[in-house]
């Protein structure tokens, strides 16, 4: 299997410059609308603090909440399964729309059933999943994975959507305007709509005292999964739980505020039971979750709620968009997920971040991205004789020690080779340093040199020699 | 009050400017300062790429240079270096010595805004001119000398209050103001076309803005955005801060 390279494939989005910028200019202007809306809330920080901590406490006693959370659904007319992993819980919704004859299913956006390939599988058995959420849709109908958590489609130009509808849904390729684009997608949809046999949503909470759960959208794609079909089901990771019903006003101000800047999102739709003549099915997803929460390192990753904040405000995500990821997850906190995942496929992940910080700074529940990055390059450098086909310090290291000159990591030869290695030669392609930067001007004498020559005589002049 | 100086490797062979005016002007203000003459590396790199075990050996050969010491502060000409010991130095055993030595390790920043609490500079240096601060992401998120812009506190900012005491000299910000400029240490040359993208962005912010000269307490930063608005063209000056405090920075 092959190891993503997101240097590579940022760099060629990169390159495309029309995409870059507007994709760079939405998630900033994402970001910026944030720190708007969250200046407007005094108790900004102590809402950050508190959810974190409600997310802690949660984690802490998963076990107690999963089993008064699973007691409740239960009771309250919800059948709840569980599932270790991918292929459980791909099996167990295959056997639930077997048994009901499914054949057309419209689907909310959930990055959870994604992370479980759960469209692919049931394309293979003949059962036709359509996306809701208009971005996802567009993913969908270009075979392309999400670049964004929140926003999947957002490092397409409008030029881009028109030419994927005029192949896919007969529209105009000409036109770009996103009220037509829209209407092309609606028509689509709407008949498709009319014939569903079930509806599939992702879970944003669950509560445990209630057994009920929330679904937040901008779009209502949760909405019409959930509420126009006779069966519905949803997936949860197991990570996603708040203990009481008055725990979530706090998640839900810091939700959308965090992802988009808006107050909330369009749709917080809960669901309690299944409506009368429904049945509604709830699958709690492992997958990998118990065993980061087993971690003393890692397991604070889990207070993730999947907002899309750090995304918006990570200056490598913005450049490179989330497609460069090649994952499921993306920029800041998918470059610390991942790797949990499948630790060969994503071992170069945690080196596509400038440690900036910001992504620490925007998250509502206060995740540690920056040291989950420094976490994951030690785990990576141990891992070494699995990853890399030669010394890991070789694999990493090499393009850095390339560079020794420029980052003075041999000061006299570094010195020497600027003054005296040809331009030519310095800017060839070895040296990746050169490809955006000119050199540094080299410096007269080092500190040393000018501590030997001009300070260290004055202060041994100052000091009395002792008489022997 | 006697100051430790620890000189880090990319200061002392790049930019030893930044070195010498924070030395000359720690001694103009009247203090006991002691050149660490066997400092180099700090271990950021070693860190930054997830070597902890080199890492960990740099640290143990750096230890006896900065602990037991008999000194009041360490002060280091650069904030990633200061951040990699105040947050990062736990290779080695974490004696009460190097707790103390964790805590009193400063960037010229902090140990002049909030140790002296200067509130004059000597020579009275003059620098009548707009000058854009960049405040380096290490210095601004983790040492805090600013407050952030994702984060909803009261705001403050120590270079600015630093840079108000020199003479004529008008402090202003990029309009992205602490969006990172893509340096990241070892980031820089792992990924060079983003970096050198976010270099890019982040002079031509400072020109849009009708800037001439940018200083910051991190000379990395500086060097990074020096070099890739060079590549491009961009008649843009970058000082590291205690140039401009000590008078030392030429137009």
């Amino acid at each position: 299997m092959r190891q993503v390279n997101q240097v590579k494939l940022g760099e060629e989005f990169i390159k495309s410059r029309a995409h870059r910028e507007m994709h760079d200019r939405c998630l900033w202007a994402a970001r910026m609308r944030r720190d708007a809306v969250a200046a407007s809330i005094p108790e900004w920080e102590e809402m950050r603090e508190l959810a974190s901590e409600i997310k802690l406490h949660t984690l802490s006693n998963l076990d107690f909440y999963l089993e008064q959370f699973t007691a409740n659904a239960e009771a309250n007319g919800i059948h709840v399964h569980w599932a270790r992993n991918a292929d459980e819980h791909n099996a167990i919704i295959l056997e639930i729309f077997k048994s009901h004859g499914v054949k057309v299913v419209t689907k909310g956006k959930s990055m959870t059933m994604d992370e479980c390939g759960m469209r692919e599988f049931m394309a293979k058995h003949g059962i036709e999943i359509n996306e809701a959420d208009l971005g996802e849709r567009i993913q969908q109908l270009d075979n392309q994975r999400p670049s964004h958590i929140v926003m999947p489609a957002i490092h397409k130009l409008r030029s881009d959507v028109a030419d994927l509808f005029a192949r896919k849904l007969g529209s105009d390729r000409d036109i770009d305007d996103p009220h037509y684009l829209n209407s092309v997608m609606r028509a689509d949809m709407r008949k498709r709509y009319c014939q569903v046999d079930a509806g599939m949503s992702g879970v944003n909470f669950g509560i445990a005292e209630t057994g009920g759960i929330v679904v937040c959208t901008n779009e209502g794609n949760a909405d019409i999964s959930a509420n126009l079909p006779p069966l519905y089901v949803a997936t949860m990771g197991l990570e996603k739980l708040i203990p009481r019903q008055s725990d979530l006003p706090l998640f839900i101000r810091l939700l959308s505020r965090s992802a988009l800047g808006l107050d909330m999102t369009q749709y917080t739709s809960h669901y309690h039971h299944p409506r009368q003549g429904q049945e509604m099915h709830l699958i709690i997803l492992d997958n990998g979750r118990s065993e980061r929460l087993s971690s003393p390192d890692y397991w604070p990753v889990l207070k993730c709620i999947r907002c899309g904040a750090c995304m918006n405000t990570c200056p490598v995500f913005r450049r490179t968009s989330g497609i460069s990821y090649d994952a499921i997850y993306m920029g800041p906190i998918g470059i610390v997920l991942e790797p949990s995942y499948d630790l060969y496929k994503y071992a170069r992940l945690p080196y596509s971040c400038t440690h900036c910080g910001s992504c620490g700074d925007v998250c509502p529940v206060k995740v540690p991205i920056p040291e989950l990055v420094f976490y994951w390059r030690s785990v990576v450098v141990d891992h070494n004789d699995e990853l890399f086909t030669h010394n890991a310090e070789e694999t990493l290291a090499e393009p850095i020690l390339e560079s020794a000159g420029n980052l003075a990591k041999a000061e006299k030869v570094g010195l020497w080779a600027l003054r005296h290695i040809p331009k030519s030669i310095a800017e060839s392609g070895l040296n990746p340093w050169a490809e955006a930067h000119d050199d540094p001007e080299p410096p007269e004498e080092t500190f040393r040199q000018y501590y030997n020559r001009v300070i260290k005589p004055e202060s041994d002049k100052d000091t009395p020699k002792e008489q022997s | 009050m006697k100051v430790g100086f620890f000189v880090p490797c990319y200061i002392d062979a790049i930019h030893p400017k930044a070195a010498i005016s924070t030395y000359e002007l720690l001694k103009k203000l009247g203090l006991d300062v002691e050149f660490i003459e066997r400092g180099a590396c700090c271990a950021l790199p070693e860190l930054d790429m997830g070597f902890l075990k080199h890492a960990c050996t740099l640290e143990k050969g750096i230890a006896p240079l900065v602990v037991d010491k008999g000194y009041d502060y360490v002060v280091v000409p650069s904030g990633i270096c200061t951040d990699q010991f105040r947050s990062h130095f736990d290779g080695v055993e974490q004696t009460p010595e190097v707790v103390q030595f964790r805590k009193t390790v400063m960037d010229p920043v902090e140990f002049l805004h909030d140790v002296l609490k200067i509130t004059e500079l000597p020579g009275k240096p003059s620098f009548p001119h707009r000058v854009a601060l960049h405040n380096g992401c290490h210095s601004l998120r983790y040492l805090l000398e600013a407050r952030p812009s994702e984060l909803m506190i009261k705001p403050f900012d120590k270079c600015a209050d630093l840079l108000r005491l020199v003479d004529g000299l008008e402090v202003g910000y990029a309009t992205r103001r602490d969006e990172c400029c893509g340096f990241g240490g070892t980031y820089a040359i792992w990924d060079a076309s983003c970096s050198g993208q976010q270099g890019r962005d982040k002079v031509s912010d400072y020109d849009r803005n009708g800037f001439k000269y940018v200083t910051s307490q991190d000379m990395s930063c500086m060097i990074h955005q020096q070099t890739v608005a060079r590549k491009i063209g961009l008649d843009l000056k970058m000082f590291y801060i205690t140039e401009l405090l000590n008078g030392d920075a030429q137009p």
